[in-house]
């Protein structure tokens, strides 16, 4: 079956998921990016949506999914890319994402995961800077 | 300004969802629709169409143009021979589900798309018709 690359890039796995992402296909890269992230020890999960023509209840429930399940095994993950009109589409829907960490792209997710990498006594000043 | 013209699609499988999207994309995008109407429209096909093959079993999707003797617009029906849904309010009320989801299908592409017609009836399949006019 198709696959989705993931590819390891430092102590981060790096998505981009540049294909029309049927069911099944979310589903395969859920399992996968949970297996690889235990399997390379990495740290953090950047998905790259900005191919990504929508998002549906159905991927944005694998998109959440994949956040719960890399902060269960003690890892960080952060979707970047989303257009602005898949934004306003998803609020329309009545998509809660808000458990998603988001940012404009790539460079400032690498950026997002390193911070979050910081030691945890630092956290509390680093969360209200994002901000 | 178009001529007549329609096109009936399988669901059968998420291929053939996506190939769905696709459709209602390209027929969007010729019709110089904007991105945010596209994606509205686009992404409540989607919803639609899966729920025709989750919930319906399967079914098809026919895309129309012109609308109502217009210059344009495209209008997407959706059919499957399911079990079809009891009480159509309640599908429709946000975060009911009854195959595990959540529960956004219905309600979540009628927010999406104003013009949005349902007809069901248990043991007769259902029927959902999304417009948009020029």
């Amino acid at each position: 079956m198709e696959r989705i690359p993931i590819l390891l890039v430092g102590e981060f796995l790096l998505v981009s998921i540049q294909v029309d992402l049927h069911d099944r296909l979310a589903l395969a890269l859920q399992d996968d990016l949970t297996t690889e992230v235990v399997k390379v020890r990495a740290k953090g999960v950047l998905i790259d949506i900005s191919s990504l023509e929508i998002v549906d209840s159905f991927i944005g429930r694998v998109l959440g999914n994949i956040a719960a399940l890399t902060a269960m095994l003690g890892a960080n993950a952060v979707v970047v890319g989303m257009r602005p009109a898949v934004a306003i589409t998803i609020v329309e829907l009545g998509l809660d994402l808000s458990c998603l960490r988001t940012a404009i792209n790539v460079d400032q997710g690498m950026a997002m995961l390193r911070l979050l990498l910081r030691p945890v006594a630092s956290q509390g000043s680093d969360e209200s800077a994002e901000k | 300004m178009n001529p007549p013209r329609s096109e009936t699609l399988p669901l059968r499988s998420d291929e053939d969802l996506v190939r769905v999207r696709q459709a209602v994309r390209a027929w969007m995008v010729e019709q110089n629709f904007n991105l945010v109407e596209q994606t509205k429209m686009v992404t409540a096909a989607s919803e639609l169409g899966r729920n025709a093959l989750v919930y319906g079993g399967g079914g098809s999707a026919r895309l129309e143009s012109p609308v109502d003797g217009g210059h344009g617009g495209i209008r997407v029906t959706f059919e499957d021979h399911g079990p079809g849904i009891a009480d159509i309010a309640q599908a429709l009320s946000n975060g009911f589900s009854t195959g595990g989801g959540l529960g956004l299908g219905l309600g979540g592409a009628k927010r999406l798309v104003k013009d949005f017609e349902i007809f069901s009836e248990p043991g007769q399949g259902t029927r959902v018709i999304i417009t948009i006019r020029k």
